[in-house]
């Protein structure tokens, strides 16, 4: 984005659009650290079939990566109005607890009907959940930050209620499909991560759904004004990402086999808003990208799983987190990229004095 | 959906219309206090050793550290802002402590000053980011706990115990008052930091500072109030607690370890929002975050007393009580819903 004026005029407009598409700077750190990783690990690409699976640490990244992809995609819905979600690592643990819960208790856990209603029940105890978060947000308004901390604090100490203190261990091949299995050589997950993603894209770019949340997210008052029954979206996205959370919950339980209340989805949220973060939706609301979110997501994944192999503690994976978070807020920073473009500024000719008052005025709406 | 809530919600804050804008803050606060004393009365009646004074002041000795990392958010929250920073914070100056004191051997008067001026100093540099960037406090202190828990984590993975002669003989110091009766140090200087904190927010031109930025910070930065240093300052305030909260609770624990105090950025506010201190700033009491501190203490005190229950009851009690008080305030506030 800094490098666009300098390049305008002699670039021509093909150059220009790309080095102006809002996906570029993501795809392009992505990029890096996979390049990054094969300097570490010379075999990082190699994809292999084997017993008509996909294996290679790139296969790895989508399949622990796709819970973090699915968070993620009901966090960038969320912050384009405006709010946050910080229940949804709570959300996650619920949801593979209940499920987990309800699969050991049963006469037969390995049938497909007691999956099936394990992930009904879980569904549908995260749909409460969302419920509850949009009607503090959206009924009471209350902030989105607050309303959904109080799910956060107690969600967790439900999760040990429900698993009652233990890590609850489940065999059952059709729950573990969810997770950890395979379907036509791809892992179950990441199929399922990329239908919802693709279900999503469809919904809010092919309809008017996801202008009129970015319409909320844009001016609330206005949007009310204008007819758009705010409210309802509001408490809709909340839902939404309740339910995506669920399905997060359930993928992690299932690739693990248990359910554990304490440290299931444990920072999920804080991955989750870096994902959407990275991928370019601002957290001041009014507009989203979900592609820029599947990125993020994937920068965050590749990101754990490079300091995983450079063998430095993975817990350290919190200070790179850390410094990734303050870079690309900064960036997104109206203010800091005025102060970065004033001192570019400082030395061009005179012609570009006029146009700066209207890029200042643009830079402070 | 909404509008309809939002009606309702108007009739129910009717009656409280009539009640002046002061004591309307204070209902939060009265509430607490009432909680407290119903709790404290229903455990004496239903347990036995539930009624003295050591129980109170246990209270205090368990949850001293609490109570400073509290009331140094309380200052970031009268603002208006957050800070989730606070909990690794902590986790970070029992780590830096035990490390130096233990590893390194330096004597405990050269750490403390240095582990205060650690926590200070990453408070306002978060302070400062936040003012001149104009990102959201929610976001740069995030980072900040990313940042410390991280830094612990480089530290040791492994719990480091003290066993310095000096820091476990403050730690096992107890001062004995009439009757028998002791408090342990950490719980005096928890104690003074509550009345400074205090005298600084109501008896200061920075407490009238803080309380204005909270209240309107346009309005505040027309007045012509430094808004800037004071918002840095209150980052400050807050990391400094955090800090020395770390100290109280490597005496409390004689150890550092990375999963110290975790969640208790969370357990700070909910001590604050408890004590009747509004989310959105410009309103609260420090002294009703004490109360606050009390009531979480308390119902952890209820579950241990009660044994049957398991201590998860504990966040889910605290979530409940954070639920009504936010419902509450909002019904207090008596502002139309944000949503609308």
């Amino acid at each position: 984005m800094t490098t666009q004026p300098a390049t305008s005029e002699a670039a021509g407009g093909t150059a220009r659009r790309l080095a102006g598409h809002r996906l570029l700077w993501p795809a392009l750190i992505l990029l890096a650290l996979l390049l990054g990783n094969l300097v570490f690990q010379h075999d990082f690409f190699s994809v292999r079939v084997r017993d008509g699976h996909l294996y290679g640490s790139l296969i790895d990244i989508l399949q622990f990566g796709a819970p973090l992809i699915l968070v993620a995609l009901g966090m960038t819905l969320v912050i384009a109005t405006r709010g946050i979600d910080l229940s949804v690592g709570s959300t996650v643990a619920i949801a593979g607890a209940l499920a987990c819960a309800h699969i050991s208790t049963a006469a037969d856990p390995g049938s497909v009907t007691t999956m099936l209603t394990a992930v009904a029940l879980a569904l549908g105890v995260a749909l409460v959940l969302g419920l509850a978060n949009g009607f503090l947000v959206s009924g009471l308004g209350v902030q989105p930050i607050v309303a959904t901390l109080i799910l956060m604090v107690a969600g967790r100490g439900v999760a040990q209620l429900i698993t009652d203190g233990q890590i609850i261990t489940v065999t059952s091949a059709p729950y573990k499909m969810i997770g950890g299995g395979y379907w036509l050589t791809f892992p179950f997950a990441v199929l399922l991560a990329a239908a919802l993603v693709a279900l999503t894209a469809f919904l809010t770019r092919r309809s008017a759904l996801g202008m009129l949340i970015e319409s909320v997210g844009g001016n609330p008052a206005a949007s009310r004004l204008v007819g758009i029954r705010a409210g309802g979206l509001l408490a809709l996205v909340y839902v939404f990402s309740a339910l995506c959370a669920a399905v997060a919950g359930l993928m992690i339980s299932s690739n693990v086999s248990s359910a554990d209340g304490n440290n299931a989805g444990l920072w999920i949220e804080l991955d989750a808003i870096l994902a959407v973060v990275v991928g370019g939706t601002a957290l001041t609301g009014g507009r989203f990208s979900l592609g820029g979110t599947v990125l993020g997501a994937l920068i965050i994944q590749t990101l754990s799983t490079t300091v995983y192999t450079l063998g430095v503690p993975p817990e350290t994976t919190l200070v790179f987190k850390a410094f990734v978070v303050i870079v690309v807020c900064l960036v997104q920073s109206p203010v800091f990229r005025a102060k970065v473009l004033r001192r570019r500024r400082t030395t061009p000719p005179r012609s570009h004095t006029a146009a700066a008052p209207a890029q200042q005025q643009e830079v402070r709406a | 959906m909404s509008t309809g809530i939002a009606s309702a919600a108007a009739r129910l804050t009717r009656p409280f219309a009539t009640v002046s804008p002061r004591t309307r803050t204070r209902i939060p606060l009265i509430v607490t206090a009432v909680l407290l004393a119903v709790m404290f009365s229903v455990g004496s009646m239903r347990y036995e050793g539930f009624l003295s004074a050591q129980v109170v002041l246990n209270l205090l000795i368990d949850n001293g550290f609490l109570l400073v990392v509290a009331v140094g958010a309380t200052f970031v929250i009268l603002t208006g802002g957050i800070d989730l920073s606070v909990g690794s914070m902590v986790a970070l100056s029992t780590m830096l402590t035990a490390w130096l004191v233990e590893s390194h051997g330096w004597p405990l008067a050269t750490v403390i000053p240095l582990v205060l001026l650690v926590g200070a100093a990453s408070g306002a540099l978060m302070g400062w980011i936040i003012h001149t960037f104009e990102i959201q406090p929610f976001i740069v202190t995030l980072a900040g706990m990313f940042l410390a828990r991280g830094l612990c984590y480089t530290i040791s993975t492994e719990s480091i115990t003290i066993s310095d002669p000096t820091t476990t003989g403050i730690a096992q110091t107890r001062l004995y008052g009439p009757g028998g009766l002791f408090v342990s140090i950490p719980v005096v200087i928890a104690l003074a930091v509550l009345v400074i904190a205090f005298v600084v927010l109501h008896h200061t031109r920075f407490g009238r500072n803080v309380y204005a930025l909270g209240g309107n910070e346009s309005s505040a930065r027309l007045m012509g109030l430094p808004v800037g240093s004071t918002k840095i300052a209150v980052y400050a305030v807050s990391g400094l607690c955090s800090a020395l909260g770390g100290l109280l609770l490597t005496f409390y624990m004689l150890s550092g370890y990375a999963l110290h105090a975790m969640g208790m950025e969370l357990d700070a506010i909910a001590a604050t929002v408890i004590g009747g201190t509004l989310l959105t700033g410009g309103s609260g009491f420090v002294l009703g975050t004490a109360l606050g501190v009390l009531v979480l203490g308390m119902i952890q005190t209820v579950v241990n007393f009660q044994g049957t229950l398991s201590s998860w009851w504990t966040r889910i009690v605290i979530g409940a009580l954070l639920l009504v008080f936010i419902v509450l305030q909002r019904l207090m506030s008596g502002r139309r819903p944000a949503a609308d």
